[in-house]
């Protein structure tokens, strides 16, 4: 048992809006900080745009965990679009728990451009908090031609 | 079923091409690119391929208002069924509505070890229990009232009214805390795989519970567990809609209603009307309030119009205009209240209400019928 649980690597999806996260996670790059390979970037142009179906979606097709990260709200591209993420991702979050998923798989962050170190520190401890919690209740049930893509990983 | 099988049993090959079926869909008359009777034409006549790729065989409401119109008694809705399963094999798929979200949480939930947390809504005041005689299925409601939390719908009310009503009448219902999606959606959405999924799921979860009996609030449930789960699982239970249940225990005298000095109008639900034929025991139901009186719109029973949105799939803007059209004349019969019989027709015509930019002339309240009557109660 523990040694498979060593063995899991997690798939996390993390969906970055355009102006703050994903030059955040560029940054981190250039600078050469390290961050666990398991993160997944999706470039979305605002936070607000990550609405439950995209969450949803994640986990329908087995991530283990997903991360939004959004602008600071002071500083957000459109004024209004990290204040949106945070509401949106209310509904979403009761809609993941009400249906059987862990609270701790679904993260919202706020991560400006200049925060490459934040990116990376982010990353980590999101991977590792999925780590401790295993797979996903749904991927580890997963069956069916459609979901191959993940069989290895499971 | 092929293609082949599915003209044949739905007869569709005796079309006279008469257009009375376009003529009174409530999708053709706004989208005009939307026609059943070239769609029949097409199925009998094209390649298959060309008419499982066709988009329009996504745009029906699977409503039946055309199947009751039609003198060669075509059988369209399954027709369309059919089609849609075929199609759904080959990859093509509807625009699912919400960018999918409902779809998606429908598909988690085959997961078979699902931990779900869907009973919050359960108050101290309402009984219910994990095993016993009568089984009371919610459905996706818990689900709807988040997903749908920005127009600020109030599903479970009449999930909460549905408990009550039974328990007044000496019932404590069991309600699964593992209790999936019926599947309708997905089925209609041409998802047989995942449909079959829940289906069994939910008739081994009600196995398990002992229940003899399932009683329905939602026209979808009830219309998937009565005509569709038989067609591909053993079901022994007995299935009822909640208006039949309160229409027979009026009739015994069980009920006893509180005056209530309203008019009040009534949408049939297409799953409950004209799939089921059930149209006059919510009526019965409605009448036995002391002093509420019924306006019935135009288009009433066999010919009412549908609340514009199928399945999670294709809302656009016919959607809503079939929405306005309806609510219209909903309002047209001075009416104080709608009362409806759908979690989807609230949801629908809420929704429609909403945007600030349609006028007065179409603003009525709505309540669902469970929670008309739940209120009405004496000694509750
Ligand atoms: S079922 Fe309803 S929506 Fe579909 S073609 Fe017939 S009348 Fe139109
Ligand atoms: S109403 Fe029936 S017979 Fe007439 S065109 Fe439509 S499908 Fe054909």
């Amino acid at each position: 048992m523990n040694s498979q649980k060593a063995k899991f690597e997690p798939k996390i999806v993390a969906f970055c809006c355009n102006w703050c996260s994903y030059p955040a996670a560029d940054g981190a790059g250039v600078s050469r900080l390290q961050y666990p390979t398991n993160i997944r970037i999706i470039r979305v142009m605002c936070g607000g745009r990550v609405t439950p179906s995209l969450v949803l979606k994640a986990f329908e097709l087995g991530a283990d965990g997903v991360l939004v990260a959004t602008c600071h709200f002071e500083d957000c591209h459109y004024m209004f679009g990290a204040r949106k993420a945070a509401d949106v991702h209310k509904i979403t979050e009761q809609l993941t728990e009400m249906i059987g998923i862990e609270k701790d798989r679904l993260m919202l962050d706020w991560i400006s451009s200049a925060e490459a170190t934040k990116f990376a520190k982010v990353a980590q401890e999101f991977t590792a908090t999925i780590k401790k919690l295993g797979p996903s209740p749904i991927k580890k049930q997963m069956t069916g031609d459609k979901y191959q893509i993940t069989e290895d990983i499971k | 079923m092929s293609i082949k099988k599915a003209i044949k049993e739905s007869r569709a090959y005796l079309c006279l091409e008469c257009g009375k079926c376009t003529g009174s869909c409530p999708v053709s008359r706004f989208n005009h690119g939307y026609s059943p009777r070239l769609l029949v034409n097409k199925a009998i006549r094209s390649g298959q391929l060309e008419l499982l790729k066709d988009k329009n065989i996504w745009a029906c409401l699977t409503c039946k208002l055309c199947d009751e119109r039609c003198p060669a008694d075509i059988d369209y809705v399954n027709m369309t069924l059919a089609i849609r399963l075929e199609a759904q094999k080959i990859g093509e798929e509807a625009i699912c509505s919400h960018g999918g979200a409902a779809q998606s949480l429908m598909r988690i939930m085959t997961t078979p070890d699902l931990q779900q947390k869907r009973m919050a809504w359960i108050d101290n005041d309402l009984k219910t229990t994990q095993s016993g005689e009568t089984l009371y299925f919610v459905g996706c409601l818990p689900y709807f009232d988040v997903l749908f939390s920005d127009i600020e719908v109030n599903t479970l009310k009449a999930a909460k009214a549905s408990v009550k009503i039974l328990n007044h009448l000496g019932i404590t219902p069991v309600v699964l805390p593992q209790e999936r999606c019926c599947g309708h959606d997905l089925l209609w959405g041409g998802d047989l795989e995942n449909f079959k999924k829940l289906a069994e799921h939910n008739i081994n979860e009600i196995k398990r519970s002992g229940a003899k009996k399932v009683i329905f609030s939602c026209p979808e449930g009830y219309r998937t567990f009565k005509i569709d789960y038989p067609k591909y699982f053993e079901c022994n239970f007995e299935v009822q809609h909640i208006t039949e249940l309160l229409a027979e225990a009026l009739g015994n005298e069980q009920l006893k209603l509180k005056e209530m000095d309203k008019v009040v109008t009534f949408q049939d639900p297409c799953r409950l009307g004209r799939h089921l034929g059930i149209y006059e025991e919510p009526r019965k139901v409605i009448s036995a309030v002391p002093e509420l009186k019924l306006a019935e719109m135009v288009r009433n029973r066999k010919s009412a119009i549908c609340c514009g949105v199928s399945a999670w799939m294709n809302c656009s803007t016919y959607s809503k205009s079939i929405q306005l059209a309806r609510l219209k004349e909903a309002k047209q019969t001075a009416a104080d209240m709608l009362v409806l019989s759908c979690p989807k027709c609230e949801i629908h015509f809420n929704c429609a209400m909403k945007d600030e930019k349609v006028g007065k002339d179409v603003k009525i309240e709505t309540i669902q019928l469970v929670t008309l009557i739940a209120d009405a109660l004496i000694g509750g």
